[in-house]
């Protein structure tokens, strides 16, 4: 067990890296009432039909109660959550304008070089609020819009930001949408004009570096007809002893003919409270694709959610969620087939070390119009030990004759046999079940951008050091 | 040719309550062709896995040595290092693993490194001498080979990966005959271009007919009830166990 906690030390550094807050760092007072969501809203000069939803939302807020389900979070106290850090520095659009000791973390890892490389465009979130927004020009000149949140609220599509902003999610649908409602801040606008396909992807990064805050990012995206977009988001944060809080939210509204793909790797510290949300409404013949590694956060509620509104509408669902010592991952995915012929394919896997605990929600519901839909969800399950846990929890409420719904779970172990084989071929034991680990994810991770799978391959090793013995 | 590899003195194994082995012993010398034959449920294929270590079985008393190290007292990992191999009756399916990067990793561990392209082209021409279509290699390890092509990759991994020794546990079972052919090839290129050792596990002489067998073992109930030279072969092939069981 030594060289466990040695390797994790060492291994993580990349992650952990944290600045010290300095002066140049603007913090509000931590806790929720009016005057902070004011303050927020001053702070960000919100336009006047913002600062009223704000303060909707926190009236909102404090009428709801928490999920009654799922994995405790009576730890999390709003008291001493500060909702809003910003570094005292303007957004940059090229990185030698970013703050250096800034920089230095993204570099490290990894950022700026898979813009080079792969990327169509950048976004870089440091606490509350963006540091760098970037945008190929060629991308651009297709009329395509990628940028921070603030400045969109103020852009040529301002209107159509204030139309659609929270009515994908209201903040009515859950205690931490309305939270997000009243104090939220960054996040990035992406807006995909007709017939435009974005062949490389978007991408954007968060990062909290702050200890005991919030990050509220929001992200809205409109896909419209006949266009196609893939967007990445990434997340990390260091380790602190105290609570952080992510409460995003991703709005995503796919046309007709379109094809959209939304890919996360999720690796917050493990002092991290990860009530996120994600909803995209779909249009007719159109193609919502999920791709999502979940690894780390102490708590974790993630259900994305795929309205198909349009027929013949697709939605596919591969998810992993890896939880070690101390992690509660509860995540899943809903779909709500609203029109006849559409279908969805999903296969979760999820994998639990160490007295972590995975559960898979998933939720179907085809309607009464969703003639002739199908769906097909597969949950796999691995436990690395016997002190683990992995529960699987499918819902389906079908309202309609002609449906064709199919669901499979199977839970298994790393098996003796395979581990001796692979030994048996000269493969260490620790190095034989991270292979086989990896190999279980492999059908996630070959959905990923090259440096995306390398980054997830390399979270399971970290997380299968120290397994054995 | 006469230095010693493998040295097995009164070896005792079990599993669970039961014993299986009792006190065999077994020598083989460098570059030798052994063949170890017996009526099914002998404990032939005990003998190679618990060689291999495998920890479902317990060593109950004994002594083995391998190139003059104490093989029992090595982990399963070091002992394929350390130059054994064993071709399981029974390949195990490992998905999400390709069959080559699978041999790579396992070349790695060995200290074996080459770059990718000098690997491909390596792996290419032993797969040509099993007549294994290319594909395989970025197929997963295992999942979903027919039963021949388990086999073939068996051995494959046995030209990719230079053992000194070598236990075949009825590679050649449920074969055809043209893949009984190959897979025979294939023991012959590794023991003529490499001068392993062999000791094959088998019912079927057919994969022994390009081989020059040196010294052939009969089990029999776990214990060895007869040595020969490769004549005892066809003497078993002609007039079976018989003789052996009503001892």
């Amino acid at each position: 067990m030594e060289e466990k906690t040695y390797v994790e030390d060492v291994d993580r550094s990349v992650y952990d890296i944290r600045n010290e807050e300095g002066d140049n760092v603007y913090r509000i007072h931590q806790g929720l009432t009016k005057e902070i969501v004011m303050k927020i809203s001053e702070e960000k000069n919100d336009p006047q039909w913002m600062r009223d939803f704000r303060l909707k939302c926190l009236d909102i807020y404090n009428d709801l109660k928490l999920p009654n389900w799922g994995a405790d979070i009576s730890d999390l106290n709003m008291d001493e959550i500060a909702t809003y850090v910003r570094t005292n520095t303007k957004m940059a659009n090229t990185w030698k304008d970013v703050p250096k000791e800034i920089k230095d973390t993204f570099e490290q890892l990894g950022i700026p070089q898979a813009e080079r490389e792969s990327l169509a465009g950048v976004g870089a979130q440091y606490d509350s609020e963006l540091v760098y927004h970037n945008v190929r020009k060629e991308v651009e000149d297709q009329g395509v819009i990628y940028t921070d949140f603030e400045s969109a609220l103020r852009g040529p599509y301002a209107d159509l930001v204030k139309e659609k902003f929270m009515t994908i999610i209201k903040p009515e649908e859950h205690k931490f949408a309305a939270l997000h409602g009243a104090v939220w801040s960054g996040g990035s606008f992406v807006y995909v004009p007709k017939g435009v396909d974005v062949g490389i992807p978007l991408q954007s990064y968060f990062r909290l570096n702050a200890a005991g805050a919030g990050q509220f990012e929001h992200t809205l995206i409109i896909v419209e007809d006949g266009a196609k977009l893939h967007f990445i988001e990434g997340c990390s944060a260091p380790k602190y002893n105290v609570n952080n809080l992510h409460a995003g939210l991703v709005e995503i509204v796919v046309g007709d003919d379109a094809t959209m793909r939304y890919s996360t790797i999720e690796n917050w510290s493990k002092n991290m409270y990860n009530l996120n949300s994600k909803k995209a409404i779909v249009g007719k013949n159109s193609k919502m694709e999920w791709v999502s590694g979940s690894f780390g956060s102490h708590v974790s509620y993630l259900y994305p959610c795929t309205v198909l509104n349009g027929e013949n509408s697709h939605m596919e669902f591969t998810g992993i969620t890896f939880a070690g010592e101390g992690q509660n991952l509860d995540t899943g995915l809903k779909v709500i087939q609203n029109a006849p012929n559409t279908s969805s394919a999903v296969s979760t896997k999820s994998i639990s070390k160490g007295g972590g605990i995975c559960t898979t929600r998933s939720e179907v519901v085809i309607t009464a119009k969703g003639e002739n839909s199908k769906s097909a969800v597969s949950c796999e399950s691995l436990m690395i030990d016997d002190i683990s846990r992995s529960d699987t929890i499918p819902a389906m409420d079908i309202r309609t004759n002609t449906a064709d719904v199919g669901h499979e779970a199977t839970i298994g172990r790393i098996s003796d046999e395979a581990v001796f084989y692979m030994m048996a071929r000269g493969i260490p034991e620790e190095e034989a079940k991270t292979m086989i680990v990896s190999g279980f994810a492999e059908n996630v991770s070959k959905e990923l951008p090259l440096e995306y799978a390398v980054e997830m391959n390399n979270l399971i090793r970290l997380e299968m050091k120290g397994s054995i013995g | 040719m006469s230095k010693e590899i493998l040295k097995v003195t009164n070896l005792s194994v079990g599993v669970g309550e039961k014993q299986i082995l009792h006190n065999v012993n077994l020598t083989i010398n460098e570059g030798e062709t052994h063949v170890l034959m017996g009526p099914n449920g002998a404990g032939k294929s005990t003998l190679g896995t618990a060689l291999m270590g495998n920890p479902k079985y317990e060593i109950l008393s004994g002594e083995v040595s391998f190139k003059g190290e104490d093989l029992l007292e090595m982990e399963t990992d070091k002992r394929s290092q350390a130059g054994l191999y064993l071709s399981f009756q029974n390949p195990i399916e490992v998905p999400g693993i390709s069959f080559a990067n699978f041999i790579r990793s396992a070349m790695e561990q060995r200290g074996e490194k080459m770059s990718l392209w000098k690997f491909k082209k390596a792996l290419k021409e032993k797969m040509d001498v099993l007549n294994m279509k290319e594909e395989y290699a970025e197929r997963d390890l295992n999942v979903g080979f027919s039963g021949g092509e388990k086999k073939k990759a068996e051995i494959l991994q046995l030209l990719m990966l230079h053992p000194s020794l070598a236990i075949l546990d009825e590679t050649d079972s449920g074969l055809d005959v043209d893949a009984v052919k190959t897979v025979s090839t294939g023991v012959e290129e590794y023991h003529r271009t490499q001068q392993g050792a062999l000791l094959i596990i088998t019912h079927n002489t057919k994969i022994l007919d390009s081989l020059h067998v040196d010294h052939t073992h009969v089990l029999v109930d776990g214990r060895i009830v007869a040595e020969g030279d490769g004549s005892l072969v066809a003497e078993i092939n002609a007039n079976g166990f018989e003789k052996y069981m009503t001892k």
